[in-house]
């Protein structure tokens, strides 16, 4: 029997850090995601595995210290929240111009500004569509479960390091607070030394031996067609992360005439509405982005010939739902349920919003939080 | 006698370091940075470290120290030179790592990183220069610039009324526990060169006795901002810089 404990989705993301062979986790305490940084403060994984953990001294140092750790090849995670995600925006747009591998996750807070401490999904844009300057993304895995917490943090270093490339958790206050069964992952020992100059030698610095030329982590390249052509190696990579790893759920979609487009803790909520709205005869569906880059454009394209009307759900003012629009391209009538500024949406109102769709009564005044036809 | 019968392998006191590369410098004549890249490609290749070294380059005229000294390094965004340090050296505890920061980079830019990396005596060296000013984005004022000093957003002289006095961060990082040895050293004369490669030794050798933070400050020349000649700059620096940044130990808890 493989252990399974109840845990915060905040410390399964702590624990899954241990287990997967993580060697450094640099963080700044931010809520609601400070039990990241407390639970491994407490579980002090040094003496165990060797793993280093930081109180850096701003989420600024952190992302930082992620570049440097992440440059000579080891395997470095930190974790903030929305308004420190923001400040670590700079240093993500390095690591990925220098191509380094690290995870990083996001449990969001309502925003602009300092916003709100209670939960949101409103750094859509930030994360998925690059966020910092130039022309990059971040892998983006959207956990709905704190069993996809643990999950996704052992998959992410897979993919952080497959590609050499940031990778983000982007998950919500909810899903870091809440607390559910989980299955531990394997505990995988960290690389040693050795190993890390066998598989990363060719890139990182650990030290220049004589059997190599010096290895340089940098973004820098002054010459502007040797950054053209570092900027078309950019794109083909995502060109190829697009093509190899998409992921995404579809639920009941097989008999559906309507369907409901949410990630993360919206899909959850979603997947009870959903319940609701069939319970009174209503055949609805439910796709959820598990990746959000790469996005699952194809298989909500693939759906929409079937489908009356799709509802896309956030907890945002209204982001992913852009997405959402690229698939469906006008085809059919797109709408949007949004809460924010810490705001939940509930089972009940989801299912009012796809009833009111379905029967042809759908008013946007009737909703609490943002609705409106997207795109007709 | 002519010059093969002088030029011979037994004849050789002093040469080119293996470990400083053959590309020609970027950095325009007079200025510090490439006697200071000197010294730090010596000091490595005499303690035969070249393989546990990973340095650290900067946002600013050394940006590009990576393309001159044979060893591995990582380019860090402005300022971030510290934090980067912290975790290699967390990460690696016995190689050398070490920052090469400018004025800009750390002590305007980078204070917060530069503090608390010293705060936490964690084992690297810290390379400071201070040139008083903006080299590479054209000469605008420092936090280092002089009273006075004019540059290209100073154009009538620093006025400590609208822009504050030259930041003596040296003196304020030697004032926290973790930093060991803190000096100011400058290349502007053979006998100081000297001095300072004896200084950048000595912080190297912290790194192996993990003793906490080696800071070493370079006072320096940036003739094409300061618009003077190689000669002039060494003077004006003498005369003008020595008085604020004055050359020396500002702290030595080695004990050795």
């Amino acid at each position: 029997m493989s252990e399974k404990i109840l845990l915060k989705g905040n410390e399964a993301i702590a624990i899954a850090a241990i287990r997967c062979g993580c060697d450094g986790y640099f963080g700044y305490p931010i809520t609601p995601q400070s039990e990241i940084l407390e639970t491994l403060s407490e579980m002090n994984p040094e003496k165990d595995t060797g793993m280093i953990v930081l109180q850096a001294e701003s989420e600024v140092a952190a992302i930082n210290m992620l570049y440097g750790g992440a440059g000579c090849g080891k395997k470095v995670m930190t974790s903030s929240s929305s308004p420190g995600i923001s400040l670590m925006t700079e240093g993500i747009s390095y690591i990925a111009g220098a191509e380094l591998p690290c995870v990083i996750v996001d449990v969001m807070r309502g925003g602009p500004g300092l916003g709100t401490i209670q939960p949101a999904q409103s750094d859509y844009f930030q994360i998925v569509k690059g966020g910092g300057h130039g022309d990059y993304h971040t892998i983006t895995l959207a956990p709905a479960s704190v069993q996809e917490m643990n999950d996704f943090v052992n998959l992410s270093f897979e993919l952080a390091f497959k590609y050499k490339t940031p990778v983000v958790i982007l998950a919500d206050g909810v899903i870091g607070q809440m607390m559910e069964k989980v299955e531990l992952s394997p505990i995988k020992p960290r690389w040693t030394d050795e190993e890390i100059i066998k598989l990363h030698g060719d890139w990182a610095s650990t030290g220049k031996t004589p059997n190599r030329k010096r290895n340089i982590v940098t973004s820098l390249d002054l010459d502007p067609h040797r950054q053209e052509l570092f900027n078309k190696k950019l794109q083909s990579k995502y060109s190829e992360i697009e093509r190899n790893e998409i992921r995404y759920e579809s639920l009941l979609c097989d008999d559906a005439e309507y369907l409901v487009a949410a990630y993360g803790l919206s899909a959850r909520v979603s997947q009870k509405a959903m319940e609701l709205a069939r319970d009174e005869g209503i055949k609805i569906g439910l796709i959820r982005p598990i990746t959000l880059f790469p996005y699952p454009y194809e298989a909500i394209e693939r759906l929409v010939p079937q489908m009356k009307g799709i509802l896309t759900v956030e907890m945002s003012a209204g982001q992913m739902v852009e997405d959402v629009s690229l698939a469906v391209r006008g085809a059919i009538p797109l709408y949007f349920h949004g809460r924010t500024g810490g705001m939940l949406p509930s089972p009940e109102d989801i299912a009012s919003v796809i009833k009111s769709i379905a029967t042809g009564n759908y008013n946007p005044e009737n909703f609490p939080g943002h609705n409106k036809v997207w795109l007709k | 006698m002519d010059i093969t019968d002088i030029i011979k392998p037994e004849n050789k006191v002093y040469g080119k370091s293996r470990l400083l590369l053959d590309k020609v410098m970027h950095f325009c004549p007079g200025c510090s940075h490439g006697t200071i890249h000197k010294i730090i490609a010596e000091t490595i290749d005499e303690l035969d470290i070249q393989e546990q070294v990973i340095g650290i380059s900067p946002v600013g005229c050394a940006v590009l120290a990576y393309d001159y000294i044979d060893i591995d390094w990582q380019e860090a965004a402005h300022g971030r030179a510290p934090a980067l340090a912290t975790a290699i050296k967390r990460l690696y505890p016995d190689k050398y790592v070490f920052t090469y920061q400018g004025d800009g980079d750390l002590a305007s830019i980078g204070t917060g990183e530069i503090i608390h990396t010293c705060n936490r005596g964690d084992n690297v060296t810290i390379i400071f220069v201070n040139n008083a000013i903006y080299g590479m984005t054209g000469g605008q004022m420092a936090p280092t610039t002089l009273e006075g000093m004019k540059t290209a957003t100073t154009p009538k002289g620093r006025s400590y009324i609208s822009s504050g006095f030259p930041m003596k961060i040296t003196e304020m990082l030697a004032i926290l526990p973790g930093v060991v040895y803190a000096t100011r050293q400058s290349v502007d004369t053979p006998a100081a060169e000297r001095k300072a490669k004896k200084a950048v030794i000595k912080a190297f050798k912290c790194q192996k006795l993990k003793k906490g933070t080696s800071f070493i400050e370079f006072v320096s020349t940036c003739s094409s901002g300061w618009k003077m000649t190689p000669t002039e700059a060494n003077t004006w620096m003498r005369e003008n810089m020595f008085p604020v940044f004055p050359p020396g130990d500002v702290k030595d808890e080695t004990g050795f």
